[in-house]
C-alpha cells in the first residue's frame, strides 16, 4: 500500500487520479477498517489531507462558521470561535473518542465515515450545517442531512472530497443541549445522543425546537413531528412527553453489541424529558 | 520510501514501507518497546507517542506519517540511571502493577504537564481517559501524576 501526504489541494487532486487511490482524513476508523481487512489492499494507495494548509483553520462570515475538513476534534475544541460560537458541536466534540483519538481524528472524517454513531453529526443536523465538496471541477454544498445517504454512504463523488464544514451559529436559541449514552463516559460509541437547539421568547415559549438523534436509525434522525409538538410550549414534563413519545415513534434502532433496539428506543424519548430539568 | 523523524531526540533516516504501522516500526524496526500495541484500534492508549508534542496512538500512524515529526515515547523522557519525575513518581506511588499500560499512560501524562504544569486532579482523570488500565484502579496512577507534576513545578 502506497501512502501519499500532499501539501496542497492540486497535488492531491492529482494524487487521487491514481487507481486504487482512498482518502485518508485522522485515520482513526480507516485504519481500523483496512487492518480488519488485512491483505486485500496491496494496490492501494491512501491519499492523506493531514499536511494540506487549504483544509484548515475556522474562519467566520456573516453568522457562518467556516471549518476545515482536516481540522482535528481537539483543535475545534481549543478554538475560541467555535467554542463561543458553536457550543453544541464543542459540546458533542468534548465527549468524541478519548484525547488521542480527538488529537487524530478530524470533522471531516467524522462526516465521510457516515456512522449513525458519529458524535459530532447530531449537532451538524441540528445546526443545519452544509458540507462543501472540493475537487478538480471546483467547489459545491450540500446539506449535511443529503451528504450522508447511509451507514458509511456518502454523496462523494470519485476525486472529490469533503474540504469544509459550513456551520450556521445558531442565533437566538437560547438552549444548547447535547447529550450521549454510552456503555461507559470516555471512547464510547453512542447508543443513542440528542442534539437539541431550543428558540424561546421571553415568556418561555418555544418558537422553535431542532431536535436530531445518533445511532437510532441509519442516518442521523431529525423529527418534525417532535419539534412542531413543542412549539408554542414551555418546556415543562407535560409539554415533553407527547414529544418524547414522538421521538420514540421514530426512530427506527437496531439490536447490536453495545444495546437492544428497545432500550435505545426508550433512551431516545427519555432524553428529551431531560430538557424540562434544563430549562 | 526514506523517512527522517527525530525519535527521543535523536534524528532518524529509515528506509520503511510507507504503510508500515508506527507502532511496528518503533518496536520491532527500532527495539523501542514503551509503545505496546493493546487493542490495535484506538480503544486501549497502550501504543501512546506524542507526535510533535501531542499525545497520539502509533497504532493507528503510518511511517509516512512520521517524516518530519518529532516522537516521544517514555524512553525519551528518562532511563534507569536517570529518571524523569513521571517514572519515579509512578514507582513511589505503587502506580505499576503488570505494567503494560505505564509507558502509555506516562506519555499521555507528559504530554499533559508539558502544556499544563498545575493540572487539576480532574483534568488529570481526563487526559487519561483513554488509556485503559486493568489492574490499579486508576488512583494511584492519578496520585503519581499529580505528584510528579509538583515535582516539575519545583524545578528551577
Amino acid at each position: 500500500m502506497n501512502v501519499r501526504l500532499p501539501v496542497t489541494l492540486a497535488e492531491l487532486f492529482a494524487a487521487l487520479e491514481e487507481p486504487g487511490a482512498r482518502v485518508l482524513a485522522g485515520g482513526t476508523d480507516l485504519l481500523v477498517q483496512l487492518r480488519s481487512r488485512a491483505g486485500a489492499h496491496g494496490s492501494q494507495t491512501l491519499v492523506g489531507l493531514e499536511r494540506i494548509r487549504e483544509l484548515q483553520g475556522i474562519t467566520a462570515t456573516d453568522g457562518v462558521i467556516r471549518i476545515g475538513a482536516a481540522e482535528t476534534h481537539a483543535s475545534i475544541l481549543e478554538n475560541r470561535l467555535a467554542r463561543s460560537r458553536l457550543p453544541l458541536l464543542t459540546a458533542a466534540l468534548a465527549e468524541l473518542g478519548g484525547p488521542a483519538i480527538r488529537n487524530m481524528g478530524t470533522i471531516g472524517g467524522n462526516a465521510c465515515t457516515a456512522s449513525p454513531a458519529g458524535d459530532s453529526l447530531p449537532p451538524l443536523y441540528a445546526l443545519e450545517a452544509e458540507v462543501e465538496l472540493a475537487s478538480r471541477q471546483g467547489l459545491r454544498r450540500m446539506a449535511i442531512s443529503g451528504f450522508i445517504q447511509g451507514p458509511g454512504r456518502t454523496s462523494l463523488e470519485r476525486g472529490e472530497i469533503l474540504s469544509a464544514l459550513l456551520v450556521p451559529q445558531a442565533k437566538g436559541f437560547d438552549l444548547h443541549h447535547f447529550e450521549k449514552v454510552g456503555r461507559r463516559s470516555a471512547l464510547a460509541i453512542a447508543v443513542v445522543s440528542l442534539a437539541a437547539l431550543i428558540r424561546r421568547d421571553p415568556s418561555g415559549r418555544v418558537l422553535e425546537a431542532r431536535l436530531a438523534l445518533g445511532s437510532v436509525g441509519p442516518t442521523v434522525l431529525r423529527c418534525p413531528e417532535a419539534e412542531n409538538l413543542l412549539t408554542g410550549r414551555r418546556l415543562t414534563l407535560a409539554s415533553l412527553k407527547p414529544a418524547a413519545a414522538a421521538l420514540r415513534r421514530a426512530v427506527t434502532p437496531i439490536d447490536d453489541v453495545r444495546a437492544t433496539a428497545a432500550y435505545r428506543r426508550q433512551v431516545a424519548g427519555n432524553l428529551l424529558l431531560r430538557l424540562a430539568v434544563l430549562a | 520510501m526514506t523517512i527522517r523523524f527525530v525519535l527521543n531526540g535523536r534524528e532518524m533516516c529509515l528506509d520503511v514501507a510507507p504503510d508500515r504501522r508506527a507502532v511496528v516500526l518503533l518496536r520491532e524496526d527500532l527495539a523501542v518497546l514503551g509503545p505496546k500495541e493493546g487493542c490495535g484500534s484506538g480503544e486501549c492508549g497502550a501504543c501512546s507517542v506524542l507526535v510533535d508534542g501531542e499525545h497520539r496512538l502509533s497504532c493507528l500512524m503510518l511511517a509516512a506519517q512520521l517524516d518530519g515529526r518529532e516522537v516521544l515515547t517514555s524512553e525519551g523522557l528518562g532511563d534507569t540511571e536517570t529518571p524523569h519525575p513521571l517514572h519515579q513518581a509512578f514507582a513511589a506511588h505503587g502506580a505499576v502493577q503488570c505494567g503494560f499500560c505505564s509507558p502509555g499512560m506516562v506519555v499521555a501524562a507528559a504530554g499533559l504537564l508539558g502544556k499544563k504544569a498545575r493540572p487539576s486532579r480532574e483534568e488529570v482523570r481526563r487526559v487519561l481517559s483513554g488509556n485503559l488500565c486493568r489492574c490499579t484502579g486508576y488512583v494511584k496512577i492519578v496520585d503519581a501524576v499529580l505528584a510528579a507534576a509538583r515535582v516539575l513545578r519545583g524545578r528551577p
